[in-house]
């Protein structure tokens, strides 16, 4: 395995307007092809910082951050992003959203009929075939957030990163687009970096899961490998070994050994 | 209010399908699941609701009949200013023709309005057309922010009426003075308001443009215009009753065809009827574009 995503001893210092803030420190990170990681850690650790990095939202204050042999100086379509609150454009359909950003990466070299089979395809990918043509306002929030994952995937990016996609939704879709994503990620053969505060979650989706100090000044604490077997069934591992294993350790870790202090920050 | 009481219920509708268009397989018949929702919503709609309906006419007409009342009691027995009474005869005579013309001093108060709207059309239209793209610069460049703000701050407050003399030093003629009185006070709330819009286009759609990698042409017409909108037509609303405002003060001023030299004139003949009339249509008229642009802002409002 290869490293695709390489980030070399990034900091992350904001100047804010009450002064200089260290978000990170000494971050050090690689992730294969294919490979599913998630950044774990309590609220204001940095792991959407380190996200927006990888994104190329946000420039580093200092260090390196590589993606398939080139550095990463700016946003672009092969870096997909999931944004934890969808950002549709609420103006467009959820057909126009996605066929935008199709548009853009498919546009100069195919034909028209070609893209917006392409944007059906990802439409249907995730389900939203029968409501494409509503605008956003007028889906559930699971669904709105499906057509966020559909415009990420439409772009057929090298990396799907996503900030968490889930956070918003309730418990039972919650758990309905796990299961939708794990079999799209199996079929897509995607690499993955996904943000979340949920430990279910990680366990369930990650190859590796990258656990994050408390801030201010956070780094990666711990990385945890899970050698649980693809495909995974969220029941049958409920009383598996393994994963309750794994689970403890990432609780474990988050509660026992870096428990978030409610400082008088 | 009223949207809230009609909107309601079909948002409830909507939200109750929601949910279960999610997590059940879509084969589960579609027509017969969102019929019970709707025959269990009809019949508390059933009763006609006699109280809204009450609620909404009553108060209005209530405050018409004061304004009324007060002013007929006022005038009972004066002998300079009209009483309702005299004021509506002299409005049915005014009405009966309102597009005569008898010279250029006197014309139907139909010219009258509508060469008052022409000048506004014209002078807002410039003001659109100059304010609408420099709001969108100040709003995208902090540099034009930083230089045009303290002209903006400076120029905002000036009386419209202070800028006549300057429009007829210019132009030499009374009607395109007036046109450049109603362009530079309509230009502000237009300037102001597009700007603050693109401040503030929220962080998330910018992201996905970048992300996405958009061109600057596709950020403009896919994120920036739609998402400026409703404050640009708050702008336009604002700068259309600033217009109105000004038309009436700059054309007693400049003189011509008008509904604000028209006031000047009936002044001069001591036909106060006219005036109040005037005050009126001056009135109905600012309402009417106010509402006009309400319906144009509701089209183009999104809620997310």
């Amino acid at each position: 395995m290869t490293s695709f995503i390489e980030v070399q001893n990034a900091e992350m210092v904001f100047t804010t307007r009450k002064g200089r803030f260290h978000a990170l420190r000494e971050i050090h990170l690689t992730v294969a092809k294919g490979e599913f990681v998630t950044l774990i850690g309590h609220s204001g650790c940095g792991k959407s910082t380190l996200l927006n990095l990888i994104a190329g939202l946000t420039l580093p204050t200092s260090g390196v951050l590589i993606c398939d042999n080139r550095e990463i100086a700016a946003p672009g379509p092969e870096r997909a992003v999931v944004f934890q609150n969808h950002s549709l454009l609420p103006w467009l359909t959820c057909f126009e959203n996605v066929h935008l950003a199709v548009e853009r990466v498919f546009g100069g070299s195919e034909t028209k009929a070609r893209l917006k089979e392409r944007t059906a395809a990802a439409l249907a990918l995730v389900g939203m075939g029968h409501a494409m043509h509503k605008r956003p306002h007028e889906v559930s929030g699971g669904m709105k957030q499906r057509v966020g994952i559909a415009r990420a995937l439409a772009m057929e990016p090298k990396v799907l990163l996503m900030d968490e996609p889930f956070g918003a939704l309730d418990a039972l879709t919650r758990a309905h687009l796990q299961d939708e994503l794990l079999k799209i990620v199996a079929r897509t053969q995607s690499t993955v970096v996904m943000v979340t505060h949920d430990v279910d979650e990680a366990v369930l989706l990650s190859d590796r899961i990258v656990m994050m100090t408390n801030g201010p000044a956070a780094t990666i604490g711990e990385i945890l490998p899970v050698h649980l077997p693809r495909p995974r069934n969220r029941v049958e591992l409920a009383e598996d070994h393994d994963y309750v294993h794994c689970r403890k350790q990432v609780l474990d870790f988050l509660y026992t050994r870096h428990g978030h202090v409610e400082k008088a920050a | 209010m009223v949207s809230a009481v009609f909107h309601s219920p079909l948002d409830a509708a909507a939200e109750a399908a929601a949910p279960r268009a999610t997590p059940v397989a879509k084969p589960a018949a579609p027509l017969p699941a969102p019929a019970p929702v709707a025959r269990a919503e009809r019949p508390p709609r059933e009763p006609f609701d006699w109280r809204e309906l009450f609620m909404r006419v009553l108060p209005p007409v209530l405050g018409m009949a004061l304004l009324i009342g007060v002013w007929a009691l006022l005038t009972m027995n004066s002998t300079s200013f009209p009483s309702p009474a005299v004021t509506f005869d002299a409005a049915v005579k005014l009405f009966a023709d309102p597009f005569y013309s008898k010279g250029p001093n006197d014309q139907g108060i139909g010219w009258n309005i509508l060469f008052s709207l022409q000048r506004v059309a014209v002078g807002f239209g410039l003001a659109a057309l100059v304010g609408i793209p420099l709001g969108f610069i100040i709003g995208r460049f902090e540099f034009f922010s930083r230089m045009f703000s303290p002209l903006i701050s400076l120029l905002k407050p000036v009386s419209p009426l202070a800028w006549l003399p300057i429009g007829l030093l210019v132009f030499k003629a009374a009607n395109p003075a007036a046109i450049w009185t109603i362009f530079i006070c309509s230009i502000w709330p237009m300037v102001v308001n597009t700007a603050v819009g693109v401040q503030r286009v929220p962080q998330d759609y910018l992201n996905v443009a970048r992300v996405l990698n958009l061109s600057e042409w596709k950020i403009i017409t896919r994120i920036l215009f739609p998402a400026v909108l409703p404050y640009m037509l708050t702008g336009v609303r604002l700068s259309v009753g600033t217009a109105w405002l000004v038309i009436v003060a700059a054309e007693m001023l400049t003189g011509g065809v008008g509904i604000g030299f028209w006031v000047w004139d009936e002044w001069n003949n001591l036909n106060v009827q006219h005036i109040i009339i005037a005050i009126f249509v001056i009135g109905i008229v600012g309402l009417l574009l106010e509402q006009m642009l309400m319906l144009v802002a509701k089209r183009f409002s999104f809620d997310d």
